[in-house]
């Protein structure tokens, strides 16, 4: 078993699409929401809509961690650094998201500023140690899944006792904002059927994590891993569960997500972070309880509080339509500024900085009407 | 070639800035290193420029910097590549590479031992191809102004007579044939950064094409048109082609090979092997009355083994690729934007 090929296998993709294609009633039409990033990215790639029959219709969701980081975050990122001394460390795609006046961390790298790209946080603490008279700043981003890594590294640069490594603390929390997508509106997700949850972010928060979500709302969540068959499965399993009215919090992952998810990690995590009182995310607006800081007892490693920031206002372009297109409201073909003013090259809205989000993934996978299949 | 030989003892186990002035410092290690290795009766002559009879054929010329990080890789290193890459270059055009030129940036402090391995590395690949390097030149940076060496490559060859290749030709029907795997190149030089911490059993492809190509066009002359999928990968060049040829493409993702390991390494860090670079392989397009006979003569040559027939040339004025997935779907295979940078989750 190796753990990819199998879960792209042609043939039994067919099967399950076919069984989907039989499962759904005439008529009806099934509007499902992927909320992770990385879910749309694969959707696309694997060209699963060419698969699914048209009364699936896939709506993508928020969860893209660079999408939804506002743009007041990657100015303070390159306020940070360009401060004397600093070398700031970050993730390949938060480099090139712009902020204001269109400026990017690759654009201050090439200005002067010390800019690394670091595939683990842990490489972070390393170059703290091994300069001590640079303070290394980790511009840290993401979900839950990089946040019980963000905590262990804090945690490692106390044991060392580095007075020199400090993290930018970006965090976000998944159930929060499933939560604010569902509240915010006079109909609550009257646009959505059901949703497909994350993959990583399960397998530390666990499934149980959604039941509050999907019995509030009464929406069907089913935890799907990040393969196709793994989305078509989950696609059946949400078809299945809308025809008998249910709304349960079912788990396809089952080979990696547990239903309390990764207590270690999350013990980690309650270690080292504490809520926010609120956070602005990109597109979304300010949403109570939905990011984490550092706690009192870690101030020191806090990059906020040993650089002074100053709050800058966030400005979106005017035309920009990500706060539909985040909530599933939008198709991103339907902005006025996609692919027109607005493409990865020259991303305008949250939906393009990334990969993942939804806007840069239709234009890279499905811009145009695609002919039918060899 | 003769073997390069360890420069004396007592010379500087460093290159200093001497070693790009002009004066005996600088006329010691051309004559010692760079004459000694790429030996040849043109370079003997130790004149500024090469001299030489040129074929009564149509002639191409093409020139190549070459800055890789870093310099030694699984498979290869700066000086077999600046080779290569700049014989593709040639090759892909449909012609003989005749001659080579070497322009080498060298920066203050890198180790002598260090440009010897690659000199030699050179010498080996020119010989290997069996085009010589007859002209060249030396220049010494201070440290901080380069990055140890780069290498600048040039070389001039001849088209054989009724071969006529340009990324402008690929006409709706032709059919599209790379001659292996992709994204090997790619993997092998993330791999030997050590930030990344990770190894893996995959080795650059870098090798010069210009052998296969000269069996290809003596086979099947009428070969619109070829491509090496360096930078940018397999995805950008037929990108370029389309672009160039004002067509669209569709491309079966079955059809184009992928190494076990290419594959995990690029899941690992969140890469798209498509968008890798590949410094040994190549993409031809010809009419589909001549596909099978031209996969039939790459793959009867060492370096065309694992070619495979990827896709077909369609009408498309909006000039774009598509992929047919291995599941069956149907998706847009863009061009590469930006770097390839690793995706967070």
């Amino acid at each position: 078993m190796k753990y990819i090929e199998e879960f792209r296998d042609a043939a039994l993709a067919r099967t399950l699409a076919q069984a989907i294609g039989q499962a759904v009633e005439p008529g009806r039409t099934y509007r499902l929401m992927e909320f992770c990033g990385g879910h749309t990215h694969a959707i696309y790639r694997y060209g699963l809509p060419g698969l699914l029959p048209k009364a699936i219709k896939m709506l993508h969701g928020p969860g893209c961690p660079v999408c939804v980081l506002p743009i007041a975050r990657v100015d303070q990122a390159i306020e940070l650094a360009g401060r004397p001394g600093v070398i700031l460390c970050s993730y390949g795609d938060m480099l090139r998201v712009p902020g204001s006046d269109r400026r990017t961390l690759l654009q201050a790298k090439a200005e002067g500023a010390d800019v690394r790209m670091l595939y683990s946080i842990d490489d972070a603490v390393t170059l703290a140690r091994q300069l001590p008279q640079r303070a290394i700043i980790f511009f840290a981003i993401g979900f839950e899944t990089t946040t019980p890594a963000t905590a262990l590294a804090i945690l490692r640069a106390q044991k060392l006792g580095l007075s020199n490594f400090f993290v930018f603390c970006n965090h976000l929390l998944t159930p929060a904002a499933l939560d604010a997508l569902l509240a915010d509106s006079p109909n609550p997700g009257s646009w959505i059927d059901g949703f497909i949850g994350p993959a990583h972010v399960s397998t530390v928060i666990g499934t149980a994590a959604y039941q509050q979500v999907a019995r509030r709302y009464r929406k069907p969540i089913v935890i799907a891993g990040f393969e196709p068959l793994d989305l078509l499965q989950a696609i059946l399993m949400l078809v299945r569960q809308l025809n008998s009215q249910r709304c349960a919090v079912e788990n396809q992952y089952h080979r990696v997500v547990r239903p309390n998810g990764n207590r270690l990690a999350q013990d980690y995590m309650a270690q080292v972070f504490c809520l926010r009182a609120s956070f602005a995310w990109r597109g979304l607006g300010t949403i109570a309880a939905s990011a984490l800081a550092l706690r009192p007892a870690f101030a020191s490693f806090d990059a906020e509080r040993h650089f002074p920031l100053a709050e800058r206002p966030s400005r979106e372009h005017p035309g920009c339509a990500c706060p539909a297109v985040l909530r599933g409201q939008l198709d991103p073909a339907a902005c006025q500024l996609f692919a027109v003013a607005c493409t990865p090259a020259n991303p305008l809205g949250a939906c393009m900085v990334s990969a993942e989000g939804a806007c840069a993934a239709v234009y890279a996978y499905g811009r145009q009407p695609l002919r039918e299949a060899l | 070639m003769k073997t390069s030989q360890p420069v004396a003892a007592g010379h500087p186990e460093r290159i200093e800035l001497v070693h790009g002035g002009g004066g005996r410092a600088s006329a010691q290690l051309i004559e010692r290193m760079f004459i000694r290795a790429f030996d040849n009766p043109m370079l003997q002559q130790k004149n500024d420029q090469a001299r030489f009879d040129v074929p009564t054929r149509r002639l191409v010329m093409t020139t190549d910097a070459h800055v890789v990080s870093p310099l030694f890789f699984p498979g290869g290193d700066i000086g077999s590549l600046a080779v290569h890459g700049t014989l593709n270059d040639i090759a892909m055009a449909g012609a003989e590479p005749l001659y080579l030129a070497v322009s080498f940036i060298l920066e203050e402090g890198i180790l002598l031992r260090d440009l010897q391995r690659i000199v030699a590395s050179m010498a080996r690949a020119s010989e290997a191809a069996g085009v010589p390097i007859v002209t060249g030149d030396t220049k010494v940076v201070e440290r901080g102004k380069a990055d140890g060496v780069f290498i600048t490559t040039s070389a001039i060859g001849s088209v054989p007579n009724g071969v006529d290749l340009s990324a402008d030709r690929a006409q709706p029907g032709d059919q599209i044939l790379l001659s292996g795997t992709i994204g090997d190149h790619g993997v092998a030089i993330l791999s030997a950064r050590d930030s990344l911490g990770f190894t893996s059993p995959i080795r650059s492809d870098s090798a010069a094409l210009h052998d296969l190509v000269k069996q290809m066009v003596r086979q099947v002359p009428t070969i619109r048109c070829m491509r090496d999928p360096t930078r940018g990968g397999l995805a950008t060049a037929l990108n370029e082609i389309c672009q160039q040829s004002g067509v669209g493409m569709l491309i079966d993702e079955q059809a184009v090979a992928i190494a076990p390991a290419v594959q995990s390494a690029c899941e690992l860090l969140g890469l798209d092997p498509y968008y890798l670079a590949n410094e040994g392989k190549l993409i031809a397009i010809c009419p589909a009355a001549q596909a099978d006979r031209l996969l039939a003569q790459m793959r009867a040559h060492p370096l065309g083994q694992g070619a495979s027939r990827i896709g077909v040339v369609t009408t498309d004025p909006q000039a774009m690729v598509e992929l047919q997935t291995a599941l069956g779907g149907i998706r847009l295979l863009d061009w590469l934007n930006g770097d390839p940078l690793p995706r967070i989750c």
